[in-house]
Order: C-alpha cells, then sequence, then structure tokens
C-alpha cells in the first residue's frame, strides 16, 4: 500500500495543483512535496530488512487482453533513486520559488507530475507499465523546458523530446516482442521462464533486443556520442528543469541498462560488453575535454554530466560486484552533487542574469557562504576522498580494473580532467577582484537557498563517511542481478569463441 | 588484543579546531581563534605524547578498527588507524612541528585578512594530514593524501584576490592529480593480487609470493605508487608545483609544503618498503628519480633571488635525498632526513618569514642584507638552520645526510658522488642566501624591526632541534621494522661530503661577501647557462607548449566545435530537417495532439516487430 501511496501522490498533488488557486500552489507545492518524501521514507526500514526481494508488491490486473499486469515493487537498487526523487522535489519547489514569475500554477503541477513518472518506471515490474511511466516522464520535462526555458528553449525542448522518443520506439517494439514471444509484460515472470528454460531467445534475437533496450537507455544516460541533447536541454531549462533531468532523469537510463539490460539479455549485453565499455571511456574523457572549454557554466556541468555518467556504464558493463555497486552508488551520487551544482548556478542566475564565466570572477568576497558551499559541491564532484563521489569512482574504476587493467588506466584520466575543468571554473567564477557592478549584485545565500541547499551538503559529506549504510542494499540486489546475468547464460552463448554455440543450435 | 588508545582522538582534535573556527571564526575574536586553533593542535601533540608512551617499544604494530566504509562483495574497506615505528616518528614530527608552527603564524598572520579562515584551513591540514600517517590501509593513506593536497590547495591560494596565487594552487592541485592516477591505479593492481587494501595483509601476502610471480606485479605496483609519490613529494618530473606553491603565506610554506605534507610521499614508500624490497626495478628508479631531482633542483636554486623560492628547490633537492635514501634501501635513514629536515628546513622557512615580516613584505633579496645587526635573533636562530643544511658535523643535517650518502656509496659509487656534489650546491645556495640578507649593507628601502617573542620562540626550539636533531638515533628506532642493513661506516667518505658543504660555503663567501661584483661577471660570462638556470629550464614552458595548449585548443577546436556541434549535432539536425521535409508532405498526420503521436509510436513499434521478425525470426 505505501508504494502505491509514493506512487500515486504525486499523481495527485498535480491534480490538486491545476485546481488551486494561483496563490497558493507554491505552498502547496513545497508542502506536499514535502509529504511525498516523508511518506517515501516509510519505504526505507522494509526494504533494507529484505533488500534483495520486491517489497511493497502490488500486482493485479490492468488490462485483459492484451494481458497488462499493474505491477509494481521496490529493491535494493530502486529503493534510494525514489526516495532521491522525492527529496529532491521540495529541494527543487525552494529553488523555483522567485525564479519562476508566469504560469507558476501549471509550473509547480508539472514539477510534481515529473516525479510520478520517474517513481513508477523506478517501481514498475511490468513491462507495459514500465514503458507508460517512461513516456509520462518525458511529458512535464518537455513542457518545463519549452516553457519555461531561455531563449532556444523550443530547440531545445523538441531535440529532447524527439532523441528520447527515437529510442523509446526501438524499447516499445522490443516489449512488444518480447510479449509476443512470452506471452506476458510481467519482468519477474519473463525472467523466470528464461531461469527454468522455457523462454530461449537465439543470440539472433537476444543481440537486437538488447540493443533496442541498450539504445532508448544509452540516449537517456546519455552516452557518447548519443549526448549532444543534454548540454541544449540543460541550458535552455530552468533551474530545477535542470536539477531534475541531471539528477533523476538520466538515471532512468542507467537504471534501465542494470534493471531491464543485464538481467534480460546478459549474454548480448557480455557479448557488446567491451565495445560498451569503449564509448564509456570515450565519453569520460571526452566530456571532461569539452566541459574544460565551454564559456558557459550549465553547459560546463552538462558535460562534466556526460564524463559522470561515463563512470556509471562503465561500472554497469564491467560485470562484477564491486563495479556495479559502485556504478549505482555513483548514479546517487551525481544526483546529489551535480543537482547541487545546478542549483548554485541557478543561484548565481538570479542574481546576475547571466550563465557566461566571462560575466563573473571575484563572487569569493561579496558572497562567501555561496563560495564555500560551491567549493564544497566541486570537491565532491571531483571525487575528494570523504565526500560521496569518491566512493562511487572508486569502486568503478577498481570493478573496471577487475574486467581489464586498460579500461581504469584511461577511465581513470577522467578524474585528473575533472580537477582541471572544476577548479579552472571556481577559479575564473569565484576568485580574483570582483567588479564594482558584481559586487553589487551578488548577496550572500539567503535562508530560502541555506534552506534548500544544506541537505545536499550534508547528504555529501554522510555518503562519503559513512558509505557503507547506503551501499548494503545495493550489493544485496546487485549480486541478485549478477547472479541473474550467468542463469542459462551458458546454452543461449554463441560466440565464436566458446565451444557452446554447437549445443545452442541442436537445441 | 592491545588495549585501545583512542587513536581517532589524534586527527579529530584538529578537525574540531577547524569547525570551529570555520563556522563561528569569522564573528570570534581573535583570542578564541587562536585557542581553538593552537589548543587543538597542542591537545593532539600531548595526546600522541600520551599514546606513545603508553605504547612502548612497539614492537608490533598497534591496530584499532572503526567502522567498515564501504563494501562491495568480499572487497571491504575499513575505518582504521594503526601506529608503529614508523607512524610514530610521524606522528611526534607532524603533531610537534605542527604546533610550532601554529604558535609562530598567530604572529605572523596577525594582521592579515582572513585570519579565521586561515586557522581553519591550517587545522584542516593537521586533520588530513595525521589521518595520512596513521591509516592502516592504503585507501585510508589516500583519504589524508588527497586531503592535504586540497589544504594545499587553499592555503596557497590563500590570497584568493591574486592571480598567481590562484594559478599556483590549482597547479598543485593538478599535478598532484596527476600523480594520484598512478597511486590510485597501483591500488588497484593491489586490490587485484592481494584482495585488499590492508597494509599488513597486502604486505604479508606479497612476502609469501614466489619471486616468480611477484616480480611482474609487485614491480608494477611500486613504479605507480611512485608516480603519486613524485606528485606529492615534488620529485622530477612532477616538482613544478612547489616552487609556485611559495604564493601561500610563509608558515603554510614552512609546515605543508616543506616540513610535512610533501614528506607524505617518503612516507609512503617507506610504509611500503616490503613492497619495494621485493621489486628491485621499482627501488633502481627510485633512487635515479630522487638523484635526478637532488642534482636539478639544487643547481635551479642556485640563482634565484626570491628567498622563498632558494628555500623551496632547496626542499625539493633535499626530498630527492630522502628518496635517494629509501631507492638504496635505506628507508631508515631517509625518514632520518625526513625528520632532521623538518626541523632545519621549517626553521628555514620561519627564519625566511621573519625576515619579510621585518621588511615589510619583500621577498628579492637583492633589496635586503645587512640584517645580520637589526634582526639579530633570526639571524642567529637562522644560523643554525645553515649549519643543519650544510652538513656541517655534528648538526642535524650532517648525520641524516650522511647515512643517506654512506648508504648510496655502498649500493652504487656514483651515487655517492652526484650527492656529494649536490651537497656542495646545498651549501653554496644556502650561504648566498644568508650573505645577501644578512650581510653587507642593507639595500631596501623599510624600517626592518625584530619579530614579536610568539614568532622568535618557535624559532628558538627549532634552532636548538637543528643543532641536536641528530643525535636522535632515528635509523636505530626504525631499522628494524624497516628490514635493512647498515651500510658500513667509512670515515673518508664522510669527510669528502663534509669537505664538499665547506667549499659550497666558501665559495660563496667569496663570490657574495669579498667580491661582490663576481656574480654578474659570471652570469654575463656563461649567459646561456645562467638563464636557463635562472628559468628553471624552461621546463613550465614545455609543459604549456607540450601538453596544457593541446589539450585545450584540441578540445575546444577539435572535440567541441568539430566533433560535438559540428558532426554529431549535424546529422542530428540534418535528420531534423529530412523528418520535417516529409513531415511537410505528411502534415496533416500531425495534429499536434497526443494521440496523433501515439499513432506514430504504435505504427513505428509495428514496422520494428515486423523487420525483426523477418530479419531475427521468431520461431
Amino acid at each position: 500500500m505505501l508504494l502505491n501511496a509514493v506512487l500515486f501522490l504525486p499523481l495527485i498533488g498535480f491534480l490538486i495543483a491545476l485546481i488551486l488557486p494561483t496563490d497558493l500552489v507554491k505552498r502547496f507545492a513545497l508542502g506536499f512535496s514535502l509529504l511525498m518524501f516523508v511518506v517515501s521514507l516509510g519505504l526505507i526500514g522494509p526494504v533494507l530488512a529484505n533488500p534483495g526481494v520486491y517489497s511493497f508488491e502490488t500486482d493485479v490486473e490492468w488490462i485483459n487482453s492484451p494481458m497488462i499486469r499493474y505491477h509494481i515493487g521496490i529493491d535494493g537498487l530502486s529503493l534510494w533513486l525514489v526516495i532521491l526523487t522525492t527529496f529532491l522535489t521540495p529541494l527543487a519547489v525552494l529553488i523555483s520559488w522567485n525564479y519562476i514569475d508566469r504560469r507558476i500554477k501549471e509550473y509547480y503541477a508539472f514539477l510534481i507530475l515529473l516525479a510520478f513518472g520517474m517513481i513508477g518506471v523506478f517501481v514498475s515490474l511490468d513491462l507495459f507499465v514500465y514503458y507508460v511511466f517512461w513516456e509520462v516522464g518525458l511529458v512535464p520535462m518537455y513542457f518545463l523546458i519549452g516553457i519555461w526555458g531561455h531563449e532556444r528553449r523550443i530547440y531545445a525542448a523538441v531535440k529532447f523530446f524527439l532523441y528520447t522518443m527515437v529510442g523509446s520506439v526501438l524499447m516499445l517494439a522490443a516489449i512488444v516482442y518480447l510479449y509476443l514471444k512470452s506471452g506476458t509484460f510481467d519482468y519477474t515472470v519473463i525472467l523466470s521462464q528464461m531461469a527454468s528454460g522455457q523462454l530461449k531467445l537465439t543470440p539472433e534475437e537476444a543481440l537486437p533486443l538488447f540493443l533496442a533496450f541498450f539504445f532508448a537507455f544509452a540516449i537517456k544516460v546519455p552516452l557518447f556520442p548519443l549526448h549532444t541533447w543534454l548540454p541544449d536541454a540543460h541550458v535552455e531549462a530552468p533551474t530545477a528543469g535542470s536539477v531534475m533531468l541531471a539528477s533523476v532523469m538520466l538515471k532512468m537510463g542507467t537504471y534501465g541498462l542494470v534493471r531491464y539490460c543485464l538481467p534480460l539479455f546478459p549474454s548480448a549485453a557480455r557479448e557488446c560488453a567491451p565495445w560498451i565499455a569503449a564509448l564509456a571511456i570515450i565519453g569520460i574523457v571526452y566530456g571532461a575535454l569539452v566541459a574544460l572549454v565551454q564559456p558557459n557554466m550549465k553547459k560546463l556541468v552538462a558535460y562534466s554530466s556526460v564524463s559522470h555518467l561515463g563512470f556509471v556504464v562503465l561500472g554497469i558493463f564491467s560485470f562484477n560486484q564491486v563495479a556495479l555497486d559502485g556504478a549505482v552508488y555513483q548514479m546517487l551520487n551525481h544526483g546529489i552533487s551535480t543537482g547541487a551544482l545546478f542549483m548554485l548556478v541557478g543561484m548565481m542566475y538570479e542574481r546576475r542574469h547571466s550563465l557566461e564565466i566571462a560575466d563573473y570572477g571575484g563572487v569569493a568576497n561579496p558572497a562567501p557562504n555561496l563560495s564555500i558551499v560551491f567549493l564544497i559541491t566541486t570537491l565532491a564532484s571531483v571525487g575528494l576522498p570523504t565526500l560521496n563521489n569518491f566512493v562511487g569512482e572508486f569502486l568503478v574504476l577498481q570493478g573496471a580494473a577487475m574486467a581489464n587493467f586498460g579500461w581504469a588506466v584511461f577511465a581513470a584520466l577522467g578524474v585528473i580532467l575533472s580537477a582541471c575543468y572544476m577548479l579552472w571554473l571556481y577559479q575564473r567564477v569565484f576568485y580574483g577582484r570582483a567588479s564594482e557592478d558584481l559586487a553589487h549584485h551578488m548577496p550572500d545565500l539567503n535562508l530560502r537557498e541555506w534552506v534548500a541547499i544544506t541537505p545536499l551538503v550534508v547528504l555529501m559529506v554522510w555518503m562519503g563517511v559513512a558509505a557503507q549504510g547506503f551501499l548494503s542494499p545495493v550489493t544485496v540486489s546487485n549480486a541478485r542481478t549478477l547472479e541473474q546475468t550467468k542463469v542459462n547464460v551458458d546454452f543461449r552463448v554463441a560466440t565464436p569463441r566458446t565451444p557452446a554455440p554447437e549445443v545452442a543450435r541442436a537445441d | 588484543m592491545q588495549e585501545s588508545q583512542q587513536l581517532w582522538l589524534i586527527p579529530i582534535f584538529p578537525l574540531l579546531g577547524f569547525l570551529l573556527n570555520g563556522t563561528l571564526g569569522k564573528r570570534m575574536p581573535k583570542a578564541f581563534i587562536n585557542a581553538a586553533a593552537v589548543g587543538s593542535v597542542v591537545l593532539s601533540f600531548l595526546w600522541v605524547v600520551k599514546v606513545l608512551a603508553a605504547l612502548g617499544s612497539l614492537e608490533a604494530p598497534h591496530i584499532e578498527r572503526y567502522f567498515t566504509w564501504f563494501a562491495a562483495g568480499t572487497f571491504s574497506v575499513g575505518v582504521d588507524f594503526a601506529v608503529d615505528r614508523l607512524t610514530s616518528v610521524m606522528l611526534l614530527v607532524v603533531t610537534g612541528i605542527g604546533s610550532l608552527i601554529h604558535i609562530y603564524a598567530v604572529g605572523y598572520m596577525a594582521h592579515e585578512d582572513g585570519y579565521y579562515r586561515f586557522f581553519a584551513y591550517l587545522n584542516l591540514f593537521m586533520f588530513f594530514m595525521l589521518v595520512l600517517v596513521l591509516g592502516a590501509n592504503f585507501l585510508i593513506l589516500f583519504i589524508g593524501w588527497e586531503g592535504v593536497g586540497l589544504c594545499s590547495y587553499l592555503l596557497i591560494g590563500f590570497y584568493f584576490l591574486e592571480n598567481f596565487a590562484t594559478d599556483a594552487g590549482k597547479k598543485a592541485f593538478i599535478v598532484n592529480r596527476v600523480g594520484d592516477f598512478g597511486f590510485s591505479l597501483a591500488m588497484f593492481l593491489i586490490v587485484i593480487h592481494f584482495g585488499t587494501l590492508d597494509f599488513g595483509t597486502v604486505f604479508g601476502k606479497a612476502a609469501a609470493m614466489t619471486p616468480e610471480t611477484s616480480a611482474g606485479v609487485i614491480t608494477a605496483i611500486c613504479l605507480l605508487l611512485l608516480v603519486g609519490a613524485t606528485g606529492k613529494s615534488a620529485q622530477v618530473p612532477l616538482y613544478v608545483w612547489l616552487p609556485d606553491a611559495m604564493a601561500g603565506p610563509t608558515p603554510v610554506s614552512a609546515l605543508i609544503h616543506a616540513a610535512t605534507m610533501v614528506t607524505a610521499g617518503v612516507y609512503m614508500v617507506a610504509r611500503s618498503s616490503s613492497l619495494f624490497n621485493l621489486a628491485p626495478i621499482a627501488m633502481e628508479t627510485v633512487a635515479i628519480v630522487g638523484l635526478l631531482t637532488a642534482f636539478f633542483a639544487a643547481t635551479m636554486g642556485l640563482a634565484q633571488n626570491d628567498i622563498k623560492k632558494v628555500f623551496a628547490y632547496s626542499t625539493v633537492s633535499q626530498l630527492g635525498y630522502m628518496f635517494v635514501g629509501l631507492g638504496v634501501g635505506a628507508y631508515s635513514a631517509g625518514m632520518f632526513h625526513v625528520v632532521t629536515h623538518a626541523f632545519f628546513k621549517a626553521l628555514l622557512f620561519l627564519g625566511a618569514g621573519s625576515v619579510i615580516h621585518a621588511c615589510h613584505h619583500e621577498q628579492d633579496m637583492r633589496h635586503m642584507g645587512g640584517l645580520r645587526k637589526k634582526i639579530p635573533l633570526t639571524f642567529w636562530t637562522l644560523c643554525c638552520a645553515w649549519v643543519a643544511i650544510a652538513g656541517i658535523p655534528p648538526f642535524s643535517g650532517f648525520h641524516s645526510k650522511d647515512a643517506i650518502l654512506l648508504a648510496a656509496h655502498a649500493h652504487a659509487p656514483w651515487m655517492y658522488w652526484v650527492g656529494v656534489v649536490t651537497a656542495g650546491m646545498t651549501a653554496f645556495y644556502v650561504s648566498r642566501a644568508m650573505f645577501m640578507t644578512f650581510f653587507g649593507e642593507y639595500r631596501g628601502h623599510a624600517h626592518p624591526h625584530e619579530s614579536p617573542f610568539v614568532m622568535t620562540l618557535p624559532l628558538i626550539v627549532l634552532a636548538i632541534l637543528s643543532l641536536g636533531g641528530g643525535q636522535i638515533h632515528i635509523p636505530d628506532w626504525l631499522a628494524p621494522v624497516l628490514g635493512e642493513e647498515h651500510a658500513a661506516h667509512e670515515t673518508s667518505l664522510v669527510v669528502i661530503s663534509v669537505v664538499a658543504g665547506a667549499l659550497g660555503i666558501a665559495l660563496a663567501y667569496f663570490m657574495y661577501v669579498v667580491s661582490p661584483g663576481l656574480p654578474d661577471a659570471l652570469a654575463n660570462r656563461f649567459k646561456t647557462l645562467h638563464t636557463l638556470i635562472y628559468n628553471k629550464y624552461f621546463v613550465d614552458e614545455v609543459y604549456d607548449v607540450s601538453i596544457v595548449t593541446p589539450i585545450a585548443q584540441g578540445s575546444r577546436d577539435l572535440l567541441w566545435k568539430g566533433v560535438d556541434a559540428g558532426f554529431i549535432d549535424g546529422i542530428v539536425n540534418g535528420a531534423g530537417s529530412l523528418a520535417r521535409g516529409i513531415g511537410g508532405g505528411l502534415r496533416y498526420l500531425q495534429a499536434g495532439n497526443i494521440r496523433g503521436y501515439a499513432t506514430w509510436v504504435a505504427a513505428g513499434a509495428v514496422f520494428l516487430v515486423v523487420a525483426m521478425t523477418v530479419m531475427g525470426g521468431i520461431r
């Protein structure tokens, strides 16, 4: 029941926001999103007690023919992503408080609706329901960028929408194909059919199916070279849109890789792993290099996301416990630290109405507290030990090294480069002497901003120092995922390198 | 299980000092800031003394395990601290010298803005440095390792209004990151082969390996660790950040960039001695890197005019000595030099700070001179450091340098000779600095005045340590745990190195006191050589042209504008235009409502299913 409440509260909130008088909407959105967060905290205890199985399952018939079931559940993999979503929504409301000055009612309604789509993606266990939520999440983000964005918002919104749509269509096709083969959309049923050998995919089937799913997720992540929608979307989106996009929405892609691509098509995934790892590593280095030369703060952070998400993908396709744990942890870390970066950049935009680095310089003097918070966030982002990103990055690189030492060598270059682009950004924006004009228009953090940013800073330290508390459920569910990638793998594998294909064909 | 010594208290005191000053310092009077900053470090020193007294002779390491930091599968990393003999030496140096420099800084920074910020950073540095020293596995060491790098970054860039300071801070952090790249890779290899990062377990397993299996792996690990050490301890080719780091306030140069942080690389190699002992090639590399660094840094120190730059190159050079000691297997001699160097180099920097303070922030020695009479206490304490670093017996530097040179001779005589020449240069450039600063006539325009007692007290303590520190027999304490043999004592070799030092002093005396016109004449006579040395062999410029510029321009023009905006988006936008062209014809399908799009999505899906069925084949 609780999970249903967590899932449908945002939908209810969306509907209420639409009928409320405009001057109440802001306060309602804040109160309601806090309620969503508090309710979602109830999920933690039971999932921690048993992170390897789905807790709070609901499995009822939705549509008779074709058989589509409303099947949801939550485990150690999805737990923190759901909490991350509900945790960030009130903060997103707070940072929009003065920033959004037109069509306020729709704005907050969409912001809350966004949570509905994203939570749905993380908890659905029926492929059709999953697909519906995947698309539901797209719509509010499209409007958030398209209506409340900056000058080139229409281009960015359409690019975002079409890019994602292309991928989604492929995934839908693959889902339909799986349904035709298995007679069900239910993810858990399909998995058990595979485990029992009742459902077999030939390598010729598995590879295109895998690629269809993978393509959809790779666009969402985004993986190099499918990333060019991201900088545009981020630059044009309003602050809260950037925060939710970077922190949660990109994780829909990486979550999909772990939840669907690995267990459903293990042999295809293993076969493609070297290629995908190569793209991930290119993304890590490439994203960092391009971030280095961005004149626009939001674009810089966007390209840094391409680099950071490369680590996540690399971890997933290293196929071992250490790397996968690191990858999932890094999803959360990126959500915290990049979310905070976008918030801080947004705060500076509200003061100075520019995102160009060249328009800043010397911010540390007029706004010392903002500078310190930005510094801590920067350090988290560059992976300083005792802050959150380090644990994830270290595990990913360690796991990648276990899979292929060369991967770790190249990927670790990204760690050097992250220090280059972030510290250079920090130097240009915060150090030096402030111009007269800037000094007068750069007040320090106000109370509302403190309230919005402090929880993130606390989490950076908490997740960096007491990582085990967050990692323990993740490890358990990842162990299960990795186990699933080994089930029945031998008779579906048909790579030239193994002698198994004869057996597979005979079967 | 031994009784817990609450080791965690040692780093926690400065952390509390950092938190207090970081959050409240701005609104608090100086007395509060001083009490929190200095008090916390002194407390930590006292706790170290108490712990070491309780632990006694430390035949075996004392380990305390607190909690699991993170775990993935069977691999887990704990927050564990340990004290053994090696740690004990570092703990005393770090907290002892740290306390003195904190006290000194109260006087030195008295009139600076951001007083609370300075002490907050300095306390944070102490925290990370102590974590580095106490860590019982590679990753806890690495926390400290990166953390001290952060504090170094913050303190070098303390005067953040000035571009040169923030540039220098950034450079330090990034160059160290290059080193940390190697360190990280070393850790990955260690986990792959030993399954853990715990010192005891790793060293035990490494020793148990057969030479055939261990040679390649352990050599690789040690070489990668060395890359990390060259970053932190400013060795060739990553030393370039340290001279620039002098942009920070002088107490920072003394504490972080001379006495403690930069010796972390030496400590780390000594800590991993049981790995290095299995990797002769890596050992040889350590020695050669150290020798190159010692020699070239000394030559660069010959022609600097900024008093802090002279001492900075001297630090790089002395760190090179320590690496030579490590590389030839005389770990305890290397560590001995860490300790004596901490005494006399901290003193040199603090003394230089006192000179700079006296001359109203003048750092150029050409504008000093004759200060002997004006700031006598500073002069006499600096003289103690001078004789110590010049290797004059029986003062501290003599003993440790001697130990390294003897071990080097036992390993390979040519290394000894390079070391002797370097010792001569060392004596020369320090003497040169002393003569230019304190002898002759005053050439500046300020009114030099002696520093307050709070600054001179640490000078006096350090002067005593610089003179007598060599009597503390650190090699006897360390050698048994580091697994090494003592080199035979050869009097003739000792005499030669002392003579080299004396010659260096004499030459400097001749050039800068007896005939002061000579240096300029020589500089003109050997113009190319002088230009080369004066500009530090143009290494920074070479790095700029060969690495920094290509990366920046390549990223901008090739990757961003070429690949991203040109190629990929060209395809995307082209596909968009194409779709719009076709869509123009099919406009009636695109009514702009969700149902219409849904139809398209469904149609596309059906098409793909059909396509896949035909191509893949559903059976």
